[in-house]
């Protein structure tokens, strides 16, 4: 008795798997389709920066106070530690390798996902509910290219951006807490991260990995977006979908990447 | 049965088309009409029938399973992605609700097509959206969002982009749901006229009986996914077919009944066997 | 919101974007440093290098005059090559010692440059000849040790 369910389980766990893959396999053609039909996207930039003003500029508020108070938290909490050490001075180093590297491009990953995947989301599938979407297609214009492919590229040039943004944002309230407030020596504060920030090592990282991030995110978006059922609750299930699929993402991401580029030796 | 009119004309051909979502339950089984240029005529049955499928079938949406479905001289199943979208192009489908864009005003949804396709001058184009506009009576309303429109508002803007580009084929999706008498009757107007001042030639999928029957040309009726009926306005309403009978005059009972199959009564009400027949 | 609107904010957005990353790049990284100098490559062998990393910087007299830009292991002579980069401006003589020192008692380590006396410059793909290895803690305890124990020999013998 207890094998026949064990082995349902297990077929049914079989199946959740198989068809995540399938669905993997399906939302990676409907990339490469778009990516192959962003010609109008580009050609008509109009189109791509209405996009970038609803994903990036309507995103800055939010992205910008997070990253001060992130950047002030990070001060405030780093101090304490640090001072047991007596290596107060470094707090401008832990604090901008760990926006820099770490907490830019993540933390401004998930607030974008929240906040513009799910917009992205819920804007096409509601497209797709209220017939816009197929009578865009009788009107014989390709609606990947004209509707989706321009937030695509919207989302993917925003995502960048915005992590500067942060991490920049974060830096300097840092240096409020740290400067101003706990009284970190200001020389001391900016000369010890710029030896210990590289360029090419941490800011540049951070930038593929917000790059990478910005694909992730408005992909599962516009995805989610495309392919929810054309009905209210369809298009509410897909929103929350993008939201924890995207986060995840971005986590496991950040994981990879932080092994393959801050990880190794002598290097 | 009537015949349907000299097909030598057909804009329109479905020949033994059977089709279904999935394999186990066909939508349509071995349909067969011919729509005749310049016509409107009307397609009509119950909800969930077919009708729409076989007007998304026309559109080139979906192909047949069986069959051939020929448009504009085209075969719709043999159709590449460029060839689909050149046959849309002399077409125009009004959505049930209208499908306007609504983050673009009611110009913008107009111009739409003519400028996803031709290369305007702006004055040109300007005029041309006045233009349609105007023969749906809605030029003073260009500059309102879709949501601003009432829905009857909402349905002859979505009819003036459908004519946007001149079709020569225009597909009605349930153009009547939901409309107020007056509302009503500038649809059906329009309907007659646009089709006679553009050539063209009109199908509404439709089960406003009575409505559509004053004003097509001839009419098809689909039930269980075939054709049951067609035939002039006259010989539809005059038709002893008895769905037909039923459909065109409104009774509750006849070949669709009124009750959903169900277990007898008194099981459901838990009553002793016998006494349901003294309860109902 | 009108196109021009629009395209105002995304270019504002774009700008600041740009700006942030160039403040990341200039005050926060060091980028303004070394990228664009004038460099020449010489070479140091050491026994044991400890922690040292490429990029670490090599300084004299506390000053950075260059970096570690590669760390080979010599399979004939079983010593570590290290390559520096030393900016031209500062020319050091042939008989020039390195050292592996360590900053802070936590900290990372670098290289230590003192100057020697000769007249003769070091040139690009010279090789530094006197060079001091890392301190090993584990050598250094154990020499401690040695060394108690050696005095408490002595002691006993008194």
């Amino acid at each position: 008795m207890a094998l026949t369910a064990l082995r349902a389980r297990l077929e049914r766990l079989g199946g959740l798997v198989t068809s995540m893959v399938w669905r993997l396999g399906y939302a990676s053609r409907f990339l490469g389709y778009l990516v192959a039909h962003s010609g109008t996207a580009f050609r008509r930039f109009r189109l791509t920066v209405a996009e970038i003003y609803f994903a990036g500029v309507l995103s800055l508020i939010i992205i910008l106070v997070s990253g001060l108070f992130v950047g002030m938290v990070l001060s405030l909490q780093g101090y304490e530690t640090l001072q047991r050490f007596g290596a107060s001075e470094s707090l401008g180093v832990l604090v901008a390798l760990s926006l820099v590297r770490e907490l830019g491009p993540v933390v401004a990953g998930l607030l974008f996902a929240s906040r513009a995947g799910s917009a992205i989301t819920a804007e096409i599938g509601l497209m797709k509910a209220t017939e816009q979407i197929s009578a865009m297609e009788m009107m014989a214009v390709d609606p990947i290219a004209r509707v989706v492919a321009p937030r695509f590229w919207g989302g993917v040039i925003s995502m960048p951006l915005l992590a500067a943004l942060f991490s920049a944002m974060g830096i300097f309230g840092g240096y409020l807490i740290a400067v101003p407030l706990i009284g970190v020596d200001s020389g001391a504060f900016w000369s010890q991260m710029q030896a210990a920030v590289d360029f090419s090592n941490d800011i540049l990282n951070g930038v593929i990995k917000s790059v990478v991030f910005g694909v992730a995110v408005t992909w599962i978006a516009v995805f989610e977006g495309y392919d929810a059922p054309p009905t209210a609750e369809g298009v509410s299930h897909a929103t929350t979908r993008t939201v924890v699929i995207s986060s995840l993402a971005i986590l496991a991401l950040d994981f990879v990447l932080t092994a393959l580029m801050f990880t190794g030796g002598n290097r | 049965m009537q015949q349907s009119p000299a097909v030598n004309e057909a804009i329109v051909e479905i020949e033994h088309v059977s089709f279904g979502y999935d394999a186990a339950r066909p939508v349509l089984r071995d349909v067969s009409l011919a729509i005749p240029r310049g016509s409107v005529v009307g397609i009509m049955g119950q909800s969930g029938h077919g009708k729409t499928t076989l007007l998304r079938i026309i559109m080139g949406a979906y192909k047949p399973q069986a069959g051939a479905a020929r448009v504009l001289g085209h075969d719709v199943a043999k159709l590449d992605t460029a060839g689909l979208y050149a046959m849309r192009r002399k077409m125009g489908m009004l959505f049930q609700f209208g499908a306007l864009f609504t983050d673009i005003s009611v110009f913008e949804n107009v111009a739409f097509p003519l400028r996803e396709h031709l290369e305007l001058p702006e004055d040109l184009l300007q005029d041309l959206v006045m233009m349609k506009l105007h023969a749906v009576g809605l030029r003073g309303a260009a500059h309102l969002m879709p949501t601003e429109l009432s829905g009857g508002m909402a349905r002859r803007v979505a009819l003036a982009r459908a004519i946007a580009l001149d079709p020569q084929l225009i597909l009605y999706d349930e153009p009547f749901t939901g409309l107020d008498p007056i509302s009503f009757g500038v649809i059906v107007r329009l309907i007659r006229s646009l089709n006679d001042s553009l050539g063209a030639t009109s199908v509404i999928v439709t089960h406003d009986v009575q409505e559509a029957l004053d004003m097509v040309d001839y009419a098809w009726f689909i039930g269980s996914g075939r054709v049951i009926a067609q035939g002039r306005p006259d010989a539809i309403r005059g038709s002893d077919e008895p769905f037909v009978n039923q459909f065109v005059n409104g009774k509750i009972e006849g070949p669709v009944p009124f009750h959903y199959p169900a277990p007898e009564y008194g099981a459901d009400l838990e009553l002793p066997a016998g006494a349901a027949r003294q309860a109902a | 919101m009108n196109r021009s609107t629009i395209d105002l904010w995304v270019g504002l957005f774009v700008v600041a974007g740009l700006a942030g990353l160039l403040f990341l790049s200039l005050k926060v990284a060091n980028l303004a440093s070394f990228s664009t100098s004038n460099t020449y490559m010489v070479q140091a062998n050491f026994l044991n290098i400890g922690g040292l990393k490429i990029r670490a910087p090599v300084k004299s007299a506390g000053v950075v005059v260059g970096r570690v830009t590669d760390i080979r292991f010599d399979t004939e002579t079983y010593k570590a090559i290290v390559s520096i980069n030393l900016e031209s401006i500062y020319q050091f003589p042939r008989d020039t010692s390195a050292k592996i020192l360590t900053s802070g008692i936590l900290g990372e380590q670098y290289i230590g440059l003192e100057a020697g006396g000769d007249g003769v410059m070091l040139k690009q793909g010279d090789r530094i000849r006197l060079t001091q290895d890392a301190v090993v803690l584990e050598n250094l305890i154990s020499q401690f040790l040695f060394n108690k124990a050696a005095e408490g020999k002595g002691d006993e013998k008194k």
